[in-house]
């Protein structure tokens, strides 16, 4: 596997996040401040662009007082974590057996036709990366994918096109209710 | 006969919040634990329910609870497993969306049967707008007393917290968990030490499953007697079954743990049958580690008994005419799809979640994922075949955590029972790229 | 103190002791391979799952077998455990599966690798290999990263056995190195370009039981078997300066910690684990600051050894000069 290392200028949490993130070590006990590596990274990522960079890894260590490597080997461990720079909207296509079951083949094909950009890419205006996802748990909803704290599901063509419209306008598109 | 115990009041409005799950009788199980019961009386009653973890394993709760050791003077934790990442898996999803406050009275109920103070639900990074909302809940609990110092006067102390992974499914492997929740890499541990010795931060601990835990809360309100007259011998109790695959009706549903598969899938209350009025192929009745049943095999039995939604019906046979219950992921398959496109997927996803420790599953699971791979795309040999059966028995048994046998199994099972159709692949490659398989969609999500 | 029995072996040990230490304590062929523990580094071991022995008794208690096949370096013994390692045919049978797998992607480079003649997976390939490969597929691949200018780190080679993970906790202050990603991709790496150097990380390389770090100082100068190991010392103020320096003529090739049977760095007098600082390893090559002790036998087992590292000296020193 190659790296990529991106660098990104040191960014720094906001004083209100901060306290947050204070008041998340504090919950740990003595000693144990790492257990709140994940969260921190989730945060960070939120806040600085979606994805973590070098940077950003080297100030999570020092916020935790542990090495960086400490940190590298979390953030690449777990498939959540983008190490390098994504579109403004991440599509994650489920594809393991239940979705595939269901026709997310067809979804995969489609999504990559419609915004001219294989999975893996962003689209040339920055506003959409499209990933494959092994079960994301909506196996009984599916074909679906997920974008941020969004799951969108029984994806057909033309719920495809609502939420892409929908994003482009810059709103969240609702899903229907279960 | 569908029964709703653990999803009860599921369909009304405002479950959600604090004040209507009170209403509709929620917490009375941390009033009657906290006031009437020691912690020994709630974990007797667990035992009494026949109580099975609800994560896979089936392994009765009561005893690992027993399990736990209890050295003076170090703090002893709770966690509830909500990594759920098995393909086929969403029960718990479920649970905790409509009805957070369940899970967390089950929390404090196991809680103080553990004598653990401060708890922590992990869940699955995928999850975060389940998280959002069970913080949301945990936040009321604590405004209304059932959490924090001295809940309800009983001068049991309980914090509460809710964890988030990052996307690894092997961190649904209890000491995987815990390395998780220390932060650091999902790498499961050696064992022994078990957790109820040696667990989060090398103090005792006990990981159940999110159901499991919810299960807890009919078990004190109704009594471990009452609970174990529900269900079919050892299967006591309700079980949620995430049904998937091409159904009429998929979706989580909680049974009664003895009805027949057959009413299962084609019954008005449940699956009510094979989407687009195709056939029946076959079925993986518990999640994608469990072996994969033919049609013939899915609601019979190989002796030509009725098959039963119960840990023992669906294993009967051992491996080589049944299954498992697992974790209630079924997953079922119309006439038209291709298992090996399946396996293949399948194997797909045990190697992207391999953590890659031992060398039997990181280079195993890869491995057969490159075999499967070119058999699905017209590449393979029937060599290729038997070398996959190999490949599999070197696996399995012989890695670190379970995820070694999770990834052998559906391929083991998928080449006892439809070899033709992997030879297939290899005899007819052209015919196998041309073929639709996978991409028939039912017509209900059809455009 | 317990009874156990290794291939029909008995044996009394210490409470606690594992499998693999007890048949250590009987020594010879009952042994099983260990390619990730290392008894010197306390935590390490269960990864490679080489070292998988059968217990056909699980003690004199509970007598019934255990199910499956158990990490002998990681399972303590009980009293009255019988345990099959050479004497078991599911153990040879599947420690041959164990040996394919660790192949299966490793580059096989032997002929241009450093390690080559004391690399323990050739070792493992010659003693349970096959003769051929099953595996089709493109071999992973790594995109090569520098370390330092010390230690060469060549990940291809890998078997991910962690080892040099505890060296650098161990025994340095401050770790940059570590595993990342997972699964078939996870890898050694240090993510950003740093440098490992710290006074002990050389022992990274005398611990890696393959070629996936090697000594950049004594890179491509000899291949191991024309070289004579001989004991040498030397005052330092860092380690023990109880070292082996490797010698051509009279000059030193490379310099390495002492090493038992089990490639193991040796204990001094005093119990500690004899580790060797950098500036002994790489840049101590005059033979001036050495008092050199004499020839150390090199105890291997595999075909590379079989008539240099032998206990008779004399042949040894014959085909050298």
């Amino acid at each position: 596997m190659s790296l990529k290392i991106i660098h990104q200028e040191r960014q720094e949490f906001s004083a209100e996040r901060m306290a947050e993130v204070q008041a998340l070590i504090a919950q740990y006990p003595e000693g144990k401040h790492k257990s709140a590596l994940m969260r921190i990274l989730h945060m960070a990522e939120e806040d600085f662009g979606g994805w973590l960079s070098v940077e950003t890894m080297n100030y999570v260590a020092e916020i935790l007082n542990i090495q960086a490597i400490e940190v590298y080997e979390v953030a690449t461990f777990y498939t959540m974590f983008n190490l390098e720079p994504t579109g403004k909207y991440v599509f994650e296509v489920c594809r393991t057996g239940p979705c595939m079951l269901v026709g997310s083949d067809n979804i995969i094909a489609y999504l990559e036709e419609k915004l001219e950009v294989k999975m893996g890419g962003t689209t040339a205006d920055g506003m959409f990366t499209l990933k494959t996802a092994e079960c994301l748990g909506a196996c009984g909803y599916g074909p679906m994918l997920q974008c941020g704290k969004q799951y969108h599901e029984h994806l057909t063509k033309d719920r495809i096109d609502e939420i892409i419209a929908s994003y482009r306008s810059g709103v969240v598109p609702k899903e229907i209710a279960r | 006969m569908s029964r709703k115990i653990l999803l009860e009041h599921d369909d009304v409005p405002g479950i959600e919040t604090f004040d209507v799950y009170r209403k509709h009788g929620g917490y009375r199980s941390v009033e009657k634990a906290l006031k009437t019961m020691s912690p020994q009386n709630v974990v007797e009653e667990v035992q009494k329910s026949g109580l099975r973890g609800r994560g896979g394993a089936g392994f009765p709760t009561g005893m690992k609870w027993s399990f736990l050791a209890k050295p003076e003077g170090v703090p002893r934790y709770l966690l509830c497993n909500a990594d759920e990442s098995e393909p086929g898996t969403f029960k718990d999803r479920y649970l905790m969306e409509k009805i957070p406050h369940r899970l967390i009275e089950g929390m404090i109920v196991s809680s103080y049967a553990l004598g653990a103070n401060t708890s922590y639900i992990y869940i699955r990074g995928e999850y975060m707008w389940i998280l959002d909302i069970l913080e949301k809940a945990i936040a009321e609990a604590y405004a209304n007393g059932f959490l924090g110092k001295n809940i309800l006067g009983s001068g049991f102390d309980l914090d509460l917290r809710v964890a988030p992974g990052g996307g690894a499914y092997i961190c649904g492997e209890e000491t995987a968990l815990i390395e998780s929740l220390e932060g650091k890499r999902g790498n499961p541990r050696l064992k022994p030490p078990f957790p109820a010795v040696k667990g989060l931060w090398g103090c005792p601990t006990v990981v159940n499953n999110v159901e499991s835990i919810a299960a807890v809360v009919p078990i004190v309100n109704d009594g471990g007697d009452e609970y174990a007259k529900i269900g079919l011998g050892k299967s006591t109790g309700t079980k949620l079954i995430s049904a998937s695959g091409n159904l009429v009706r998929p979706g989580v549903y909680e049974i009664e743990m003895g009805i027949t598969v057959e009413e299962f899938i084609y019954g008005d209350q449940y699956c009510r049958g094979i989407a687009n009025n195709k056939k029946l192929k076959a079925c993986i009745p518990g999640g994608s580690s469990v072996p994969i049943l033919p049609a013939h095999l899915v609601t019979k039995t190989a002796e030509g008994t009725d098959r039963l939604m119960t840990y023992e019906s669906l294993a009967e046979g051992g491996f080589a005419s049944g299954s498992m219950l697992g974790s209630g992921g079924f997953i079922v398959f119309d006439e038209d799809q291709c298992i090996v496109r399946n396996t293949w997927t399948f194997a797909r996803f045990y190697a992207h979640e391999s953590c890659g420790q031992c060398s039997p599953c990181r280079e195993g699971t890869g491995w057969m994922e490159k075999v499967l791979n070119r058999l699905e795309h017209g590449q393979g040999t029937l060599e290729d075949i038997d070398l996959l059966a190999e490949i599999n028995k070197k696996i399995e048994g012989n890695t670190i955590c379970p995820l070694g046998d999770a990834a052998a199994w559906p391929v083991a099972a998928a080449i006892r029972h439809f070899r033709e159709e992997f030879e297939w692949h290899v005899t007819h490659p052209e015919e196998s790229q041309k073929r639709n398989y996978g991409l028939v969609l039912p017509k209900s999500t059809l455009v | 103190m317990v009874k156990v029995t290794i291939d029909d072996i008995q044996i009394e040990v210490e409470e606690g002791t594992t499998i693999l230490n007890a048949a250590r304590q009987i020594g010879g062929d009952v042994v099983p391979p260990a390619m990730c523990f290392y008894s010197k580094l306390p935590g390490t071991g269960g990864k490679c799952r080489t070292c998988l022995v059968e217990v056909a008794a699980g003690s004199e208690k509970d007598p019934r077998p255990m199910p499956k096949l158990v990490a002998s370096c990681s399972t303590p013994v009980m009293d009255g455990m019988v345990v099959k390692n050479k004497t078991s045919e599911r153990v040879h049978e599947n420690r041959g599966g164990i040996v394919e797998f660790l192949l299966i992607n490793h580059p096989l480079d032997c002929p241009i690798c450093d390690q080559a003649g004391e690399c323990h997976l050739q070792d493992l390939g010659f003693e349970h290999g096959k003769s051929a490969t099953r595996y089709k597929e493109k071999r992973r691949t790594f995109d090569p990263i520098t370390i330092g200018n010390k230690i060469k780190l060549h990940m291809n080679r890998c078997i991910l056995c962690y080892r040099c993970v505890a060296v650098a906790n161990q025994l340095t202050d401050k770790r940059v190195h570590g595993v990342l990603h997972r699964g078939d991709h996870a890898e050694i790496s240090t993510y950003i370009e740093n440098a490992i150097e710290n006074d002990f990380s050389g022992n990274m390389i005398d611990v890696c039981p393959v070629g996936a770090l090697t000594d950049k100082t004594f890179r491509f100068k000899s291949r191991v078997w024309f070289l004579k190991p001989m004991e040498a010392s030397c005052s330092c103020s860092k380690c023990s300066g109880k070292a082996v320096v490797w010698m051509f003529g009279n000059e030193i090739y490379r310099v390495t910690a002492r090493k038992d049977k089990y490639g193991e760095v040796e204990s001094n007098e005093d119990g500690k684990t004899a580790w060797i600082c950098n500036e002994c390893r790489f840049d101590k090559k005059d033979a001036s600051k050495w008092s050199i002790e004499g020839p150390r036998t090199i105890n291997r087992h595999s075909v590379i050894s079989q008539n240099l590292y032998t206990s008779d000296r004399k042949i040894t020193d014959k085909k050298l000069n």
